[in-house]
C-alpha cells in the first residue's frame, strides 16, 4: 500500500508534457495520443482513489496522505492528501483533463507547445486540490497562471492579449493578498500544514492582525477566482477569447479553485469569522445569481452568454458555502462538480457549433436542428442540466443548495436570500431556452446546409459528459457520500449537530 | 394487486421511451410504426395495471394500496426516499391518464401518419405520459417535483414539435417559462414545508397540517406557493397566457395536455395537498377567487376567438377555473358553515367536487380536441371562418363533437351537467358571490362552444383556408383534397369511445359512489335512476340548465339562423369586442411591456451597462491609472546624471530641514 497514488495522479500530466517535449518527430497525431494516454492514466488512478476512499463515519478526513520533509526551517513539507471535497475536485479535474484533450483533437497550430501547456495546466490545478501544505498550495495556485497566459494569448481569438493579461492581473492581485494572508497565518500558528491549522482554534491563537483581516486577505483571492461580484469582469473576456478547450478548463475546473479555497480556508480555518461574514457573502451570492442571469439574458455572442451564465451559477456555490449547513456545503461542492461538467460541455458544444458554422452570433445562427441532429440533442441536454431540470446533475446540486441554505439557522436572513437566488431558475430557463431557439430552431438556413454533424471523436467526448450528467442526476449519492466525509469535519466547527 | 406492479405503471412508458430513442429510432428508422406500437403497448399495459390498481384500492378498507418506499440517498442526514402513494385520488387519476393517453396514442397513428418526426413524437408522448403518471403516484413533494418538471419539459418538446416554425418554438418556450414562474412558487412552498416539518413526505405533511403543526403564516405562504405552481400548470390567471399558444403542437398533443396530463397536474396538486390549504382561510379564498375569476375571464375570450383550437383552449382554462373554485368553495364550507361542518369533511367535499369535474372534463375535452384534429385533418385549417357545412362530409366527427359540446355546456343528462351542477351547488352554499360568476360563465360556455359547432359544422363549406396557414399546419402526410372527408377509422374509434364516456361518465356519482370513494359521503336519495331524474326536484339545476340552453339558443340564432348578424353585434359592442379579441392585451403587457421594455431593455440593460462601464470600467480605470503613473515615472528616469544630482541635492536638503524642524 505504498504506492504514491496522489503523486502519480498529480505528475502524470506533466510527465506527458515532458514526453511530448522530447518526441523526436513532433507530429500532431502522436502528440495528442501521448497527451490522451497520460491524462487517461491520471484519470483512472483518480477513480481508483475514489473507489478506495473510506466513506465510513469513522474515516479520517485526510486520506491517501503522503508527506516528505521539504523545507523544515519554515515547517513546510511535500504534503499531499485528499478529503471528500478535494477528492471530488480531483476527479473533476482529471475527467475534464481527458475531455479537453478530446476537445483539442483537431488543434493543429503549434500542437507541441499547445498540448504541453494544457498538460502543465492540469498538473497545476491538481496540485491546488491535493496540497495539504500552504506553500505548495500557493505555488501550484501561481503556476497555473503561466500556461493559462500562453494558451489564451497564443491560441485564443478576438482581443486575446487583452483578455489574457486581464486574467493574469486579476489573479495576481488576488494572489498577492492571499500570500500576505498565508504568511500572517503562518506567523500566527507556526505551521504550514493545512490539516493542522484546520484543527486549531484560531480564535484562541495570538495573531498579528485580527482574524477577520486574514479572512479577508484570503477571501479576495478566492472571490476573484470564483468569481464574486464585483470582481468578475475578467471572466467573460477570458472565457470568450480563450480557445475552446481552455474555456472548458476555465469554466470546468479553474473557477472551482475559488470555491474550494473558500471552503478549505475561510470556512475551515475561520468558522466564527465565516459565521459573521455569512450574511454579507450570501447577499453577494444573490447578486451573483440574479445580476449574472440578467446580463446573460442580454448577450448575443454564444460563448459570452455561457460565460456570464457561469457568474450566475457560481453564485449558488457562494450561497451554499456560506449558508454553513452540512447540506448546503455538500450542495455547494456538488454544484461545483455539476457546473464543471455542464458548463464544460456547453463550451465544448459552442466550440463544435463555431468550428462548423464559423459563427457565434445568435442573430446569425438558426435552424441548425435539422442539419446537426446530434449536436442539438446534446446541446439541449446540457442546457436542460444548466437550468436545473430533474434527472440531471444540475437539479441535484441546486436543490441541495436550496434546501441546505433555506434551513440554515446560523444566518437569519437565509430564507429570504435563498428564495431570491431560487428565482434564478426562472431567468436561467429564459436564457437557455432563448439560446437553444436562436441556434437550433426556426427554418433551416441554406448557408448551413453542408454543415457536418459531430464526428466520432466529438461524439465520444460529448456523450461522456452526458453520461456523467445523467449519472449524478439520477444517483447524486455517488458523490455526496464522499463529499460529506469532507464537510462533516467543517461543519462540526460551525456548530452544527 | 402485488404492490411491485404499481411501479410498472409509470416505468412501462419510460421503457417505451428508452426503447424508441435508443433502439428503434437509431436502428429501425425504416419502420416508424414500431415506435407507435411500443408506446401504445406500454400505455395499454399501464392502463390495465391502473384498472387493477383502482379495483385493489376500491376493495381495500382504507382505500390505499401500500407500496413500501425505497431509500435512495442519504445526504448529511437529509434522506431522499422514492415511494408511491396509491390512494383513491391517485387511482382515479391513473385510470384517467392512462385511458385518455391510450386513446390519444391510437388516434395519433392516423393524425401523425407520414410525419418525418413520427418516432420522436411517440417517444415524447410516452415520456409525457410516464411523467404524469409518476406525478400522480409520487409520495413525496420532492419526487413529485421531479415529475412535475418532467411534465413541463415534455410539454415544451411536444408543443415545439414542429420546431422549424417560429410560432411553435415561441409557444414552447412560453409554455415552459410561464409554468416555470409558477414552479418557483411551488419550490418555495416545498422549501417552506420542509423547513417547518423536516420532511417532503406528502402523507406526513397532510397529517401535520391537520394536526395544526404547520399553522399561521407559514401554512398560508406554503399553500399559496404551491398554488402558484398549480396555477402555472393549470393555466390560471395570471399565468394562463401559455395555454392558448400551446395549440402550436400537434393536435393530439393539445388533446392530451388539455385533458389528462399537463393542466390536470395543477388541480391534482391542490387536491393532493388540500389539507395544507384547508386550514388557511386566506389560501382557500385565493384558490376559489382565482378559480372563479379565471373561469369567467377565459370564457369571455373564448367568445370571440376564430381559431377552433383557441376556443377550446380558453374553454379548458375556464373549466380548470371551475375545478379550482370547487376546491376552494368546498374547503370554505367549514368556515362558511360556522363550524358545523368539520374541516376534514370540507376537505373531502372540495376534493370530491373538484376531482369529479376533472374526471368528466378529461373525456369531453379530449374528445373536443380530437374533433378539432379530425376537422383539421380534413380542411387543413383551424380557422372556423374557413370551415362550415362539415356535417355533410364528416357525420361521425360532427356527432361526437356535438355530444362533447353538450357535455361541456352542461346539458342534462350528459356528464358535464353533473359535475358542473355540484360545483354550482357548492359555491351557492358556501361562497355565493362566486356562484353568480360561475352562472354567467355557464351561459358563456354554452354560447362559445355552440358558436364553434355552428360555425364549423352547419351552413355551407367555406373551402378551407388557402395559403400559408394550410402549409404551416398540415404535415407532409396529410393529403389535401379539395373536398373535406371523414377521418380514417383509427382516428374515429377513439372518438367514439370518448363520446360514450362523455355521456355516461357523470353517472358514476349518481348515488354518490365517486364522492364516497374520495371520502365524501353525500346524502344519497335512493337509487341512481331516481337521482338521474330526481335532480330536478331542486331549483338550481333548472337555473343552470336554462342558462346553458339560453347560451346555445343565442349561438343558434347568431350563427345558424343568422337572425342576428354576428358582425353587427360585434360592431355594437365594438370596444368590448376589441378587448376580448386582443385577449385583454395580456400578451402585450407581459411580453412587450414587462419582459421586453421593463426587464430586457430596462433593468437588464442597465445591469449590462453598469457591468461594462462601472464594474469593468473601474477595473480598467485602475489599470490605466497605474500604467499612466508608470509612464509619468518613466519620464523622470531620463538617464541624465545632472538631473539626478539635482534631485539628490534637493532631497538631501529637504530631509535635513525636516530633521531640523522636527527635532
Amino acid at each position: 500500500m505504498n504506492i504514491p497514488y496522489l503523486t502519480l495522479i498529480l505528475f502524470l500530466p506533466v510527465a506527458g508534457a515532458i514526453v511530448v517535449a522530447l518526441l523526436p518527430k513532433p507530429e500532431q497525431k502522436t502528440i495528442r495520443s501521448v497527451a490522451l494516454v497520460f491524462t487517461l492514466l491520471s484519470f483512472f488512478l483518480s477513480i481508483g482513489v475514489f473507489l478506495g476512499f473510506d466513506r465510513s463515519s469513522a474515516a479520517g478526513t485526510m486520506q491517501f496522505e503522503e508527506k516528505l520533509s521539504w523545507l523544515p526551517a519554515i515547517g513546510s513539507a511535500y504534503h499531499l492528501g485528499v478529503d471528500g471535497i478535494s477528492l471530488v475536485m480531483m476527479i473533476l479535474t482529471t475527467l475534464i483533463g481527458v475531455l479537453t484533450i478530446l476537445v483539442s483533437w483537431k488543434v493543429t497550430s503549434r500542437p507541441r507547445e499547445y498540448f504541453i501547456w494544457l498538460l502543465v495546466l492540469e498538473t497545476s490545478i491538481l496540485g491546488v486540490f491535493t496540497s495539504v501544505d500552504l506553500i505548495m498550495f500557493f505555488i501550484f495556485w501561481e503556476v497555473e497562471l503561466v500556461p493559462m497566459y500562453f494558451l489564451i494569448s497564443i491560441w485564443g481569438t478576438g482581443r486575446k492579449e487583452y483578455s489574457a493579461l486581464k486574467y493574469v492581473i486579476y489573479t495576481i492581485t488576488g494572489s498577492a493578498l492571499m500570500l500576505a494572508g498565508i504568511l500572517t497565518l503562518y506567523f500566527s500558528v507556526g505551521t504550514m500544514d493545512m490539516a493542522v491549522i484546520a484543527q486549531t482554534d484560531l480564535s484562541k491563537a495570538t495573531t498579528i492582525i485580527p482574524l477577520a483581516g486574514i479572512f479577508v486577505l484570503l477571501l479576495i483571492g478566492f472571490a476573484i477566482k470564483l468569481p464574486v461580484f464585483p470582481l468578475h469582469t475578467w471572466l467573460p473576456d477570458a472565457h470568450t477569447d480563450a480557445p475552446t478547450a481552455v474555456s472548458v478548463v476555465l469554466a470546468g475546473v479553474l473557477l472551482k479553485m475559488g470555491g474550494y479555497g473558500m471552503i478549505r480556508f475561510n470556512v475551515g480555518f475561520f468558522p466564527s469569522v465565516a459565521e459573521d461574514a455569512a450574511p454579507i457573502l450570501m447577499a453577494l451570492a444573490v447578486v451573483n445569481v440574479l445580476y449574472g442571469a440578467a446580463i446573460t439574458l442580454r448577450q448575443t455572442d454564444l460563448k459570452r452568454l455561457i460565460a456570464y451564465s457561469s457568474v450566475s451559477h457560481m453564485g449558488l456555490v457562494l450561497l451554499g458555502v456560506f449558508a454553513l449547513t452540512p447540506v448546503s456545503l455538500t450542495g455547494a461542492t456538488l454544484q461545483m462538480f455539476n457546473h464543471g461538467v455542464v458548463t464544460g460541455l456547453l463550451f465544448a458544444m459552442v466550440g463544435l457549433v463555431y468550428d462548423k458554422t464559423h459563427n457565434r452570433n445568435l442573430g446569425k445562427l438558426g435552424g441548425l436542428a435539422r442539419q446537426m441532429p446530434i449536436v442539438v440533442v446534446v446541446f439541449s441536454i446540457a442546457g436542460l442540466a444548466s437550468l436545473g431540470l430533474p434527472g440531471t446533475s444540475g437539479f441535484a446540486a441546486e436543490f441541495l443548495v436550496f434546501v441546505g441554505s433555506f434551513t440554515s439557522t446560523t444566518v437569519t436572513s437565509a430564507r429570504v436570500l435563498t428564495l431570491l437566488s431560487a428565482f434564478g431558475i426562472v431567468l436561467t430557463a429564459g436564457y437557455i431556452l432563448w439560446m437553444l431557439q436562436r441556434v437550433f430552431y426556426g427554418p433551416p438556413k441554406e448557408e448551413y446546409n453542408r454543415v457536418p454533424d459531430a464526428d466520432r471523436v466529438e461524439m465520444l467526448c460529448i456523450f461522456s459528459f452526458v453520461a456523467v450528467i445523467g449519472l449524478i442526476g439520477i444517483y447524486p449519492a455517488i458523490l455526496t457520500n464522499v463529499i460529506q466525509v469532507g464537510t462533516r469535519s467543517l461543519t462540526v466547527l460551525v456548530g452544527a449537530p | 394487486m402485488p404492490y411491485q406492479l404499481a411501479w410498472f405503471i409509470w416505468t412501462l412508458p419510460v421503457f417505451a421511451f428508452l426503447a424508441i430513442t435508443l433502439v428503434l429510432r437509431p436502428f429501425f428508422n425504416h419502420r416508424p410504426h414500431w415506435s407507435a406500437y411500443a408506446t401504445i403497448t406500454a400505455i395499454g399495459a399501464a392502463f390495465v395495471l391502473s384498472i387493477w390498481a383502482l379495483i385493489t384500492v376500491l376493495q381495500s378498507p382504507d382505500h390505499l394500496l401500500a407500496v413500501p418506499r425505497i431509500e435512495w440517498a442519504v445526504i448529511d442526514g437529509f434522506t431522499i426516499h422514492l415511494g408511491l402513494l396509491v390512494d383513491s385520488l391517485t387511482a382515479i387519476m391513473l385510470v384517467v391518464v392512462t385511458g385518455v393517453s391510450l386513446l390519444v396514442q391510437i388516434y395519433s397513428q392516423g393524425y401523425m401518419h407520414g410525419d418525418p418526426g413520427y418516432p420522436r413524437y411517440f417517444a415524447w408522448m410516452a415520456l409525457f405520459t410516464a411523467n404524469m403518471l409518476g406525478l400522480v403516484m409520487a409520495d413525496s413533494l420532492l419526487f413529485m417535483y421531479v415529475f412535475w418538471e418532467g411534465v413541463g419539459l415534455c410539454s415544451y418538446l411536444l408543443i415545439g414539435f414542429w420546431f422549424h416554425k417560429k410560432s411553435a418554438a415561441d409557444a414552447a418556450k412560453k409554455a415552459f417559462l410561464v409554468t416555470r414562474l409558477g414552479d418557483f412558487g411551488f419550490l418555495a412552498g416545498i422549501l417552506t414545508l420542509y423547513f417547518s416539518q423536516n420532511t417532503f413526505d406528502i402523507e406526513a405533511l397532510r397529517t401535520a397540517a391537520a394536526a395544526g403543526a404547520i399553522a399561521g403564516t407559514t401554512l398560508t405562504l406554503a399553500a399559496i406557493g404551491i398554488f402558484a405552481g398549480a396555477a402555472g400548470k393549470s393555466a390560471q390567471f395570471p399565468l394562463h397566457t401559455w395555454l392558448p399558444d400551446a395549440m402550436e403542437g400537434p393536435t393530439p398533443v393539445s388533446s392530451l395536455i388539455h385533458a389528462a396530463t399537463m393542466v390536470a397536474a395543477g388541480v391534482f396538486l391542490v387536491a393532493r395537498m388540500f389539507p395544507v390549504f384547508a386550514y388557511s382561510e386566506t389560501a382557500l379564498n385565493v384558490v376559489a377567487g382565482i378559480g372563479a375569476f379565471t373561469a369567467i375571464f377565459a370564457a369571455s375570450m373564448g367568445l370571440v376567438a376564430n381559431d377552433i383550437k383557441r376556443v377550446m383552449a380558453y374553454s379548458t382554462i375556464s373549466q380548470l377555473g371551475y375545478m379550482m373554485l370547487a376546491l376552494g368553495a368546498g374547503g370554505l364550507a367549514a368556515y362558511a358553515s360556522g363550524g358545523s361542518l368539520p374541516i376534514e369533511e370540507a376537505i373531502s367535499l372540495g376534493v370530491a367536487v373538484g376531482m369529479f369535474h376533472l374526471f368528466n372534463h378529461a373525456f369531453f375535452k379530449c374528445l373536443l380536441f380530437l374533433g378539432c384534429g379530425s376537422v383539421n385533418h380534413a380542411t387543413g385549417t383551424f380557422d372556423m371562418r374557413y370551415m362550415g357545412g362539415l356535417r355533410k362530409y364528416m357525420p361521425f366527427t360532427t356527432l361526437t363533437f356535438v355530444i362533447a359540446s353538450l357535455s361541456l355546456a352542461g346539458i342534462w343528462p350528459l356528464s358535464g351537467f353533473w359535475s358542473k351542477d355540484e360545483i354550482l351547488v357548492t359555491s351557492w352554499n358556501y361562497i355565493p358571490v362566486w356562484f353568480y360568476v360561475a352562472l354567467v360563465t355557464v351561459f358563456m360556455t354554452a354560447f362559445y362552444c355552440f358558436r364553434a359547432v355552428f360555425l364549423t359544422f352547419s351552413g355551407e363549406y367555406r373551402g378551407g383556408e388557402p395559403g400559408a396557414h394550410v402549409a404551416a399546419h398540415s404535415t407532409p402526410g396529410h393529403e389535401q383534397s379539395h373536398m373535406p372527408h371523414e377521418s380514417p377509422r383509427v382516428m374515429l374509434v377513439p372518438m367514439g369511445v370518448l363520446a360514450v364516456l362523455s355521456i355516461v361518465s357523470g353517472w358514476i356519482n349518481l348515488s354518490g359512489g365517486f364522492s364516497s370513494f374520495l371520502g365524501h359521503s353525500a346524502e344519497s336519495e335512493g337509487g341512481w335512476l331516481q337521482t338521474l331524474f330526481g335532480v330536478f326536484t331542486h331549483p338550481l339545476p333548472f337555473i343552470s340548465l336554462a342558462t346553458a340552453a339560453a347560451g346555445i339558443f343565442l349561438a343558434f340564432a347568431m350563427y345558424n339562423r343568422k337572425w342576428v348578424s354576428a358582425t353587427a353585434v360585434g360592431r355594437a359592442f365594438s370596444p368590448i369586442y376589441k378587448v376580448l379579441y386582443n385577449k385583454y392585451w395580456m400578451d402585450e403587457l407581459y411580453q412587450g411591456i414587462l419582459v421586453k421594455s421593463f426587464l430586457l431593455n430596462g433593468l437588464f440593460r442597465g445591469a449590462q451597462e453598469m457591468d461594462a462601464d462601472v464594474v469593468d470600467g473601474v477595473a480598467n480605470g485602475i489599470g490605466n491609472t497605474v500604467v499612466g503613473f508608470g509612464k509619468g515615472m518613466r519620464r523622470m528616469e531620463t538617464g541624465q546624471l545632472q538631473g539626478y544630482a539635482v534631485a539628490i541635492a534637493v532631497g538631501l536638503v529637504a530631509i535635513m530641514l525636516g530633521l531640523y524642524f522636527w527635532t
